[in-house]
């Protein structure tokens, strides 16, 4: 596996850092996770603030509702695939039942963890938690947004669930020009042909792809939908509206996350062609979390493609 | 406490056993004999132990209960309503539709701390709140009421591991342990012997008694904690169904509602119990 870099996890955990010195009532609780959720800074500047779990997330969770409770602000930290799993009822009803003020962070989502297989893929989080009441569910982009989300939630109280990925990533916005606005999309691309949108670390492929694209005459609205829930209903209609075609593209299975949402908003109040793009239902095989995009036709070029032959059926541009 | 104080609680209990019965009677079926075998524990707790304040319940510095047995909510809400936190009107609210007092405690309900019903979830939210009072350095405690069933769930013991790690003597655990769950006997669903050795093993200061006995109960609530420096686990053995005759020690009493004729003879038999404590004085 090669060297993580700096990704959405540090700097998410920077920004938590940041936030835990000005407030000492913000909490980390972690199961044995400080390496790879970027916490071992924050465990030796604030330990007053730190609370080691062990390997228990079901209890890491108890054990921040409970400090909730007591008006601390949690923050649960630990690998995606865990804390979409394991501690799922502790979610809903000591967090999200109870209405406590703690954010469940999972690190290393998705399939960042490669080769090391099914049991270390969270690729059905999304739908998991965006089903329960009361939880939102964030999925930062890149790591400068990663940073702002963590400064959110700092300064707001209520249930969520926070998805990164491993690995630095290709910055999605321009330098300085991150943004995140709770329940807000951004808009990154205009174009007229399709909305692609997308969230995550399937984003900047997106990019490519639109920029791909368009030198081939096609022209690719892009929207960040960083907040799936509350998804951003407004954004997502106007796209729909202006293209006439969406394609959705995230790093979850294709059914139940970014695209079902989005689905189940069209399908309702304004139904338009789509192409919902993500992981098949299936375990995958081995392999860096680079190529298993490449395999399921998630990179740049297989979203080009697939948005191509979309818009063809379509009988819209872009028809090979 | 005074002799006084004592027969006062006991008379306290039998009460509130026949407010719970007419309860779910009227509500149409709740978890019966739990209720029954708890009640003597959280009459010790909330009229003897508890620091809290029903006209203030969310002050910072209360004591906090978690009832990580929920579906003895039935019990929960009289002694709730006894103690002042809403209306003992409302009691008679319980099983209708859009009451606030569900089937199980919800935050809903002033006092409640946590909605609880999904078993193995309390001891780990006590260890936040016992966590948090010691960080804060402030002297407010937690209390933790589990099943005797409830302990096969393995989150428990991942609490149990952390509260005696994080030196927790600000915590305390209650095991009702009345030997008896929906299946039949804890010891033939799943054994949990030998069950104060268990709790010892993993950290705990252990006191082992009568979980019907108020007087050995409030006692016990006095010594707190059992050892400095540890968690305490009170293993109280208690009698599902207490109380009343034809319940005791059934299983299948574990939920379900009397019919007319029980309840009248559940209550004849509870003031009997009254009388005979009034006479002996
Ligand atoms: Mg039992």
């Amino acid at each position: 596996m090669s060297a993580p870099g700096f990704g959405s996890r540090q700097a998410f955990a920077r920004g938590l850092l940041d936030e835990a010195r000005a407030n000492p009532s913000i909490y980390v609780v972690t199961s044995d996770a400080r390496g790879s959720a970027s916490l071992g800074e924050f465990a030796r500047a604030l330990p007053r603030q730190f609370v080691e779990a062990g390997i228990a997330e079901q209890d890491a969770v108890g054990i921040g509702a409970g400090l909730a409770r007591s008006g601390k602000r949690v923050f649960v930290v630990g690998p995606a695939c865990f804390y979409s799993a394991r501690c799922v009822e502790q979610v809903k009803n000591d967090v999200a039942y109870a209405g406590l003020d703690v954010k469940i962070v999972g690190v290393s989502g998705g399939v960042s963890y490669g080769a090391l297989g099914g049991t270390h893929h969270s690729l059905n989080d999304v739908a998991l938690y965006r089903t329960v009441p009361n939880l939102s569910v964030i999925v930062p982009s890149d790591s400068a947004q990663a940073e702002l989300v963590a400064r959110h939630l700092s300064r707001s109280s209520g249930p969520a669930y926070v998805r990164m990925g491993r690995f630095q990533i290709p910055d999605s916005y321009a330098p300085g020009e991150a943004s995140f606005a709770f329940g807000k999309a951004g808009l990154l691309r205009d174009g007229t042909d399709c909305a692609i949108l997308s969230c995550g670390e399937a984003l900047h492929r997106a990019l490519s792809a639109a920029a791909e694209l368009s030198s081939r005459g096609v022209s690719c609205a892009v929207l960040d939908l960083p907040t799936i829930k509350p998804l951003d209903e407004e954004a997502v209609l106007r796209a729909a509206r202006l293209c006439g075609a969406v394609v959705t593209v995230e790093e979850h299975y294709a059914r139940g996350g970014l695209g079902g949402a989005v689905a189940e908003l069209l399908a309702e109040r304004l139904p338009t062609p789509m192409r919902i793009l993500g992981f098949p239902d299936s375990y995958l095989p081995s392999g860096s979390s680079d190529e298993l995009f490449s395999h399921c036709g998630l990179d740049a070029e297989g979203i080009a493609k697939s948005v191509a032959a979309f818009l063809a059926s379509l009988d819209k541009a872009g028809a090979p | 406490m005074t002799q006084d104080e004592l027969l006062h609680l006991k008379l306290l209990a039998i009460e509130l056993r026949k407010k719970l019965l007419t309860m779910i009677v009227s509500g149409g079926g709740g978890h019966t004999g739990g209720s029954l075998s708890c009640i003597d524990i959280l009459v010790s707790l909330y009229f003897h132990a508890l620091r809290i304040d029903p006209v203030d319940p969310e002050s910072p510095g209360r004591d906090r209960f978690v009832m990580s047995k929920g579906h003895s909510a039935e019990a929960l809400f009289c002694v709730l309503a006894e103690a002042g936190f809403f209306p003992e009107a409302e009691l008679a609210s319980y099983g209708s539709f859009g009451s606030r007092l569900y089937g199980h405690p919800t935050m809903g309900v002033p006092g409640v701390e946590m909605p609880t019903g999904a078993l193995g979830h309390g001891l780990s939210i006590g260890v936040g709140m016992a966590l948090a009072a010691q960080r804060d350095g402030v002297a407010n405690r937690c209390f933790v009421l589990m099943g005797d069933g409830e302990l096969a769930e393995g989150s428990v013991w991942e609490a149990a591991m952390a509260a005696s790690h994080y030196r927790l003597d600000n915590l305390v655990g209650i095991v009702d342990n009345n030997g008896l769950q929906i299946s039949g006997k804890t010891g033939d669903v799943m054994g949990l012997s030998p069950l104060a050795e268990r709790w010892s093993a993993f950290g705990w200061a252990v006191e082992e008694l009568d979980g019907n006995d108020i007087g050995g109960l409030a006692s016990a609530l006095d010594r707190l904690p059992a050892r400095t420096g540890a968690p305490t686990l009170i293993l109280a053995h208690t009698i599902k169904g207490k109380g009343v005759s034809f319940m005791e020690n059934q299983a299948s009493w574990h939920h379900g509602a009397p019919t007319a004729q029980q309840l009248g003879q559940a209550l004849r038999e509870l003031e009997a119990a009254a009388a005979g404590l009034r006479a002996a004085v």
